[in-house]
């Protein structure tokens, strides 16, 4: 046996691990054995334009417009953008703002729907065989439903599928690692929808052109490994299930092809220049959906959790619910949550209104009792290192905090401030409770207030010099319609003189009234 | 008339040399500081600071008789960057400006009469309008420096901080009881 046939005995993966994470504790078995149940359609559902990284939905729909289920109601506008669709039929009654489903609750474009119940559906998008559809048909019709990653980070798929021209790219990864815990929405998925998530998992790869494909799942969702290991093609592309460690950050991008392949992402750069690309499970059946079936993404699994709710579940919720109905269907709220958030606990964003919406990056909502969320009363840093162990990019929270705490935000990015993945481990690990993430959250958001700051001077002195331009191409034409008027003027005296000259002057012959 | 035109032309020639040779002949070399100046200050002549345009205030500041802080419209960050190559004769004359959070014009619809001032003024053409109809101002455009408001009859502007959006709001600084620099270890 060769040094090199013995080699290939080994996956990488058992001889790598992430660095840092932390093991919070699961608390997945709240709602693990609830199967996906669908929700009734609220009488109301507010749609924001803005669901998704990149800019807004531009509406294409007016006040008292009828629409139906599927139908277009905000067209993507740029490159990185997506198509938003009505989750149900109904009346347009408002195309205005809304409190965003966001920390700030700041309103954004919202388009509110009254819907009317019957739930018809318009024309469908039309359907493809991704057997024999080109690459570029399969990435048109994902961009076309609308479709954003779903793992919570809500990046365009379709941007992520035209990779292909780009980059040689030869692995696909899907990302069932859900390790945040409370969350079960992708165990769900991947338990009861597997054979559609083998389907659309198929159809990325064939539009991405890799040759193999891995399905990365935490050890802790043993049914869900399971059912994805009944299936070892996807559309005739190898694909293996691995089983990757329970361990908070695994589902983060970079860490998962880092334990995947044994390869690190450089700082900055995207997995496929590694040649990998990573989808989330949620995204794949979402892709099936919209390739076989021409159903737009209208409608996501979310769970609904923590121990103020009285009944934990996993509910399909058309976007554009409010979280108030998610929760009152789910039998409503204990006590008064000492937290409410949307997505999981680790980076889940807390919200102060349950009016506002559900949305495709909406993975989980939960009510957190004060029971489950940690005590906030901080001591001073005791330098004893734990974040730095923790943190999976290899930084040194402790230190970024205390040059953020001192105003000096330059020297926070000389030591990696921008390569934080605010994933929360330093914070959940420090002893002292000192709010790191939050300090880092803080200084990422000032530091691109001040790039904005420093775009906006170059603009302003770009529309002064437009303005100076305008105002002298102005009078220059003035002078010159000046000096044409003049022109002619002087042109018609001259005219006129040489008319008169011309003719016989009759006063000549006359002068009879003098 | 010959004569006429010809002493004319000859006179406009004459004197035109003169002011050629004059320019040369006592041309004064401005400071190159001056331009580094004007090249960083907004260059929209709104006219805050008090001088006669961006390139006043540039030779008044190379001079030592403004401030670095002069320019409002530009804030704290301007005055950062003037101070860079400026001497800016008194030590943390940056620091002690306050960092102001941007304001922008904002124009009451009710007062507004539509009549074109504010809109001719603006220097960076952030308002939007038309003869008799109220006007409205681009936030994004804005850079909140005062033009429009001392033109308006009707006193329909003000200035206001510039309102937050989804983009760019983030979270507040934490302020820990220790380790903030808030005196949290003595007590």
């Amino acid at each position: 046996m060769s040094v090199r046939s013995f080699a290939t005995l080994f996956r990488p993966s058992q001889f790598f691990s992430i660095r840092g994470g932390v093991h919070p504790e699961g608390r997945k078995s709240l709602s693990s054995d609830c199967p996906i149940e669908d929700m009734p359609i609220p009488t109301l559902i507010r749609v924001p334009l803005q669901q998704h990284i990149g800019a807004e939905a531009e509406p294409v729909v007016k006040r008292d417009d009828v629409v139906l289920k599927g139908q277009l109601i905000g067209k993507a506008r740029g490159p990185v953008s997506a198509n938003i669709h009505a989750p149900t039929s109904g009346r347009v009654i408002a195309v205005g703002h809304f409190a965003a489903p966001h920390p700030s609750g700041l309103p954004i474009p919202t388009i509110t729907i009254r819907t009317d119940g019957a739930d018809s559906w318009g024309p469908r998008l039309g359907r493809l065989r991704p057997e024999n559809a080109s690459p570029e048909e399969i990435a048109a019709k994902v961009a076309e439903a609308g479709i954003v990653g779903m793992g919570g980070a809500t990046f365009p798929s379709a941007v992520k599928l035209n990779l292909r021209g780009k980059y040689a790219l030869h692995t696909l990864v899907i990302n069932g690692a859900e390790c945040e815990p409370y969350l079960t929405c992708d165990d769900r998925l991947m338990r009861e929808r597997a054979e559609e998530i083998v389907d659309g998992i198929g159809i990325i790869a064939r539009a991405l052109g890799v040759t193999q494909i891995v399905v990365a799942i935490e050890s802790n969702k043993p049914q869900a490994i399971a059912a994805m290991q009944r299936f070892d093609r996807a559309l005739g592309i190898p694909l293996r299930v691995q089983v990757v460690p329970t361990q908070y950050p695994m589902g983060s991008e970079k860490h998962l092809v880092k334990i995947l392949t044994g390869r690190e992402t450089p700082a900055r750069a995207l997995t496929a220049d590694l040649g990998v690309v990573v989808h989330n499970a949620g995204t794949a059946h979402a892709v099936h959906l919209a390739v076989r079936y021409g159903e737009p993404l209208i409608s996501r699994v979310v769970t609904v959790s923590g121990r103020g709710v009285r009944r934990p579940a996993n509910v399909r919720v058309l976007i554009g619910t409010p979280v108030a109905e998610v929760l009152a269907h789910c039998g409503g709220l204990t006590e008064d949550p000492e937290r409410l958030l949307l997505g999981g606990p680790m980076m889940g964003q807390p919200i102060q209104n349950t009016r506002v919406p559900v949305v495709k990056g909406t993975s989980g909502i939960l009510a957190l009792t004060r029971a489950e969320t940690p005590d906030l009363d901080t001591m001073p840093c005791i330098r004893c290192g734990r974040c730095a162990q923790a943190c999976p990019v290899g930084l040194t929270p402790f230190e970024m905090n205390a040059r953020i705490q001192a105003d000096d935000l330059d020297g926070a990015g000389r030591i990696g401030l921008l390569d934080c993945i605010t994933c929360g481990c330093c914070s959940f690990t420090c002893p002292s409770n000192i709010p790191l993430v939050q300090t880092i959250h803080f200084a990422k958001g000032k530091l691109a207030e001040q790039e904005g700051r420093k775009h906006q001077q170059e603009e302003t002195r770009r529309l002064a010099a437009a303005r100076k331009a305008r105002e002298e191409a102005a009078a220059e034409a003035k002078r010159q319609a000046m000096a044409k008027r003049k022109a002619e003027m002087e042109a018609k005296k001259q005219r006129e003189a040489a008319a008169a000259a011309a003719t016989p002057q009759p006063a000549q012959h006359g002068e009879p009234l003098q | 008339m010959i004569e006429a035109a010809v002493s004319m032309s000859a006179l406009g020639l004459g004197l035109g040399l003169l002011l050629g040779v004059a320019a040369r002949r006592f041309h004064v070399e401005t400071p190159p500081v001056v331009d580094a100046i004007d090249a960083i200050l907004p260059g929209t002549n709104c006219g805050a600071c008090g001088y006669p345009g961006c390139h006043g205030l540039a030779e008044a500041m190379a001079e030592g008789s403004a401030p670095v802080t002069a320019c409002t419209p530009g804030g704290r960050d301007v005055a950062l960057q003037l101070a860079t190559i400026v001497d800016t004769g008194s030590d943390g004359a940056v620091a002690g400006m306050a960092e102001t959070e941007p304001t922008v014009a904002f124009i009451f619809e009710d007062h507004c009469t539509g009549c074109m001032k504010c809109f001719k003024r603006c220097p960076t053409d952030a308002i939007i309008g038309a003869n008799r109809q109220i006007h409205s101002v681009v936030v994004d455009a804005c850079i909140g420096c005062d033009a429009c408001i001392e033109v308006c009859p009707t006193e329909a502007i003000v200035k206001r901080v510039k309102p937050k959006s989804i983009k760019n709001w983030y979270w507040d600084k934490p302020q820990p009881a220790f380790g903030s620099g808030n005196g949290g270890y003595a007590a």
